[in-house]
């Protein structure tokens, strides 16, 4: 390993830090619990991103720091928290099925995602390029909770926690992408987090609950009338 | 520069207009007048471009490539409007809809457009992926208008798999700008398109290919590439009509429009490298196995989009494995293959919502006796089936036999598969297709007010196509396959 700069190391350890907040997502069954650690996970991946700022003088990656962190850690916890309480969700527990099971699957993906960048990582050229390794691995643990969740406003969770981890390697791997384009993707996802909220009276007035297993009725193969 | 923007900007007024507008009426009558103001830049813009040559400023890049796709999305844009106008407002009385659906319905018909074309023009990869993801939420409440279970069902699954197969073309994105940084003095412009394509043969080719892989899946997760197509058949079915259209006929190119483009960057980094085609490769393995798992699933579907969407599945399929190949004979074809395609595909749908009108259902098995009923609707579907399954005069055909050309050429053995596939397709759609037209007409069935115009407009397009390529239109496309391949085919 070659010789890093403490701010550096920081990056690393908090990098490290969202990763753990991941798995904490993955098997938390309360709903509130999962939008409280969300929100943490927002807030350190804003805490990356102004040290990222402090360690390379990047000065504008300050803005895209603050924009991390009204939008990950402030606003879309706060909608999604509002919503679950006008859905009256706010002591819905989970049944979540086999937790070690999940966080075994999700060690599993976290050492494919080291294997997927294996040849990055060889060319050795900023010490940095370790957490996109460690971002694919927020992405990809992202997606492995939208597949083992079940509850509509926890899909949306691992959805953004997938974002998180975009905005990780953006922020880690280039020192931020231009600011128009962050400004865009930011706006995305705030349009997406309005329309979540939409998709949840919806699905409630389709269905009666927020069960999306319950939404089956266009499943391939099944007797469609 | 003045056309650019106001067949891309257009549309943006029109989202934030529409959005005030609260009469039916005077709304459908704004989307149709706005749909014409875009497709007269986008035409002026075409015609400037063929004259002039690229044009590259302020952020935006339009050259041969983009600029015939700009013009099909608005010449689509405007024929789809003018048939949702009384389209919608006889669903809006069958359906009562609230006025208000009505109105995000009109605002998001042209926020589509707008993020249609802002895809299509910008020089920007970054922005780029912001607009085809914009496409998706403009979108994603119109799938689920109707608002029954079904309708939610389809529109949550499209959400929720768009956005995650978009996430992976983010983290592709971000993986090209990374590449760029290490090849570029100046990395602020890394993700500038022109910029990166002049230094192509310098960047990273691991980094390139294994960004690659992302861009694939997430921009051919909206391609409807099999297997990460399954919210297109629920998404097209359980919309409204003319959604159905724009999607199947705008909204695929430019996701596959997306790929190509990146395509090109990742054949320039991986020039000198020992595996030199495996962007091509790899939109050839995904392509032939969309076309072909697409073309089986035909034969059982039971609703009437739901088995036309599967159709766009298995073209889309056939055009990215074309693009797989590469080469100026499959580009070529590729290329006229997505202009007939988006035409025809259009059109068939725009009949469809008149069938499902006519039959009070979209299910293929209550759909009888078209052609009984309403002639026009009728042979309009039969037309457009014939078009679409590729029989000799229509444009489909021609495109479809270049395409074959090209595979003998370079790949012999995948024509008979190719063969075999269009086949398949052919009995999938011929089969549910001549109960529908032919079959007996139940008791009582009336014809409904339908404008079988732009179904005509657009047949008879396809049909020009095919009978002899106007040569402005084929020097276009030769351009633009010159651009893609770096020879042509003329």
């Amino acid at each position: 390993m070659t010789h890093l700069t403490l701010l550096d190391q920081a990056v690393f350890v908090l990098a490290a830090v969202v990763l753990f907040t991941c798995f904490a997502l993955l098997t938390q069954a309360r709903l509130v619990a999962t939008l409280r650690t969300f929100a943490w996970q927002g807030g350190l991946v804003a805490a990356v991103t102004a040290l990222m700022a402090a360690a390379h003088r990047e000065p504008h990656l300050y803005v895209t720091a603050a924009l991390t962190l009204v939008l990950k850690a402030g606003v879309i916890p706060w909608m999604l928290h509002r919503w679950v309480r006008r859905l009256g969700l706010d002591r819905h527990v989970e049944s979540l099925a086999s937790p070690p099971a999940v966080t075994l699957a999700g060690v599993g993906l976290v050492i494919f995602c080291y294997w997927v960048v294996l040849p990055i990582e060889r060319m050795e050229l900023t010490a940095t390029r370790n957490v996109i390794a460690v971002s694919l691995a927020v992405v990809v643990l992202g997606l492995l909770m939208m597949v083992t969740r079940r509850q509509a406003v926890s899909q949306v969770v691992g959805f953004m926690a997938m974002e998180n981890g975009l905005f990780l390697a953006a922020v880690t791997a280039t020192s931020g992408m231009p600011l128009v384009v962050e400004l865009g993707v930011a706006f995305d996802i705030l349009v997406a987090a309005v329309l979540f909220g939409v998709f949840f009276l919806q699905i409630r007035d389709a269905i009666d609950s927020l069960d999306v297993d319950r939404l089956n009725r266009l499943a391939e193969g099944m007797e469609q009338e | 520069m003045n056309a650019l923007l106001v067949a891309v900007f257009t549309p943006a007024v029109g989202l934030l207009l529409l959005g005030l507008v609260p009469g039916l009426t005077l709304a459908g009558w704004l989307n149709v007048g706005l749909s014409s103001l875009s497709l007269a830049g986008a035409v002026t813009l075409a015609w400037q471009v063929l004259a002039d040559g690229p044009l590259n400023a302020n952020g935006f890049h339009v050259d041969a490539f983009n600029v015939y796709l700009v013009a099909l999305t608005a010449f689509v844009g405007f024929t789809t409007s003018v048939f949702s106008r009384p389209y919608m407002r006889h669903v809006c009385d069958s359906r009562h809809l609230p006025r208000r659906h009505m109105r995000l319905y009109h605002a998001m018909f042209q926020g589509f457009m707008f993020t249609m074309m802002l895809a299509l023009t910008t020089d920007n990869l970054g922005i780029l992926w912001v607009s085809v993801e914009g496409a998706t939420l403009a979108t994603v409440l119109l799938v689920s208008l109707y608002r029954t279970p079904e309708a939610v069902e389809a529109a949550w699954k499209y959400f929720i798999l768009c956005g995650v197969g978009l996430a992976q073309a983010l983290f592709g994105t971000i993986l090209v700008y990374f590449a760029a940084q290490l090849a570029l003095t100046d990395p602020t412009r890394g993700l500038s398109w022109t910029v990166l394509y002049a230094i192509s043969d310098k960047l990273d080719p691991t980094v390139m290919s294994i960004a690659f892989v992302f861009l694939l899946v997430g921009y051919g997760t909206k391609v409807g590439l099999v297997p990460l197509h399954s919210w297109l058949p629920d998404a097209h079915s359980e919309g409204p009509t003319p959604m159905s259209a724009v999607l199947s006929g705008l909204l695929l190119n430019v996701a596959l429009y997306a790929l190509v483009r990146l395509k090109m960057l990742t054949d320039g980094a991986l020039l000198g490298t020992a595996a030199p085609h495996t962007a091509g490769h790899l939109l050839m393995a995904f392509g032939l196995v969309s076309f072909l798992v697409a073309g089986l699933f035909l034969h059982r579907q039971r609703d009437v989009k739901r088995m036309f969407s599967y159709s766009s599945i298995e073209h889309m399929g056939l055009m990215t494995f074309a693009f797989g190949i590469g080469g100026p004979l499959a580009t070529f074809g590729a290329l006229l293959h997505m202009l007939v395609h988006s035409l025809t595909k259009s059109a068939i749908f725009v009949t469809v919502g008149h069938a499902a009108h006519i039959a009070g259902t979209q299910t293929i098995d209550h759909i009888r006796g078209l052609i009984r009923t309403q002639p026009a609707v009728g042979w309009g579907l039969t037309v457009g089936v014939l078009a679409i399954a590729g029989f000799p005069p229509f444009g489909v055909f021609t495109s479809e036999f270049l395409l074959l050309t090209a595979t003998m050429e370079s790949w012999p053995w995948l024509t008979v598969t190719l063969l075999a596939g269009l086949v398949i397709a052919f009995a999938g759609l011929f089969r549910h297709l001549h109960p529908m037209v032919f079959g007996v007409a139940p008791e009582g069935q009336q014809p409904v007010p339908a404008n079988m115009a732009p179904v005509t407009v657009h047949l008879l397009l396809v049909l020009w196509l095919g009978l002899a390529i106007p040569g402005f239109l084929a020097g276009w496309l030769d351009q633009a396959t010159h651009l893609i391949t770096g020879s042509g085919l003329l």
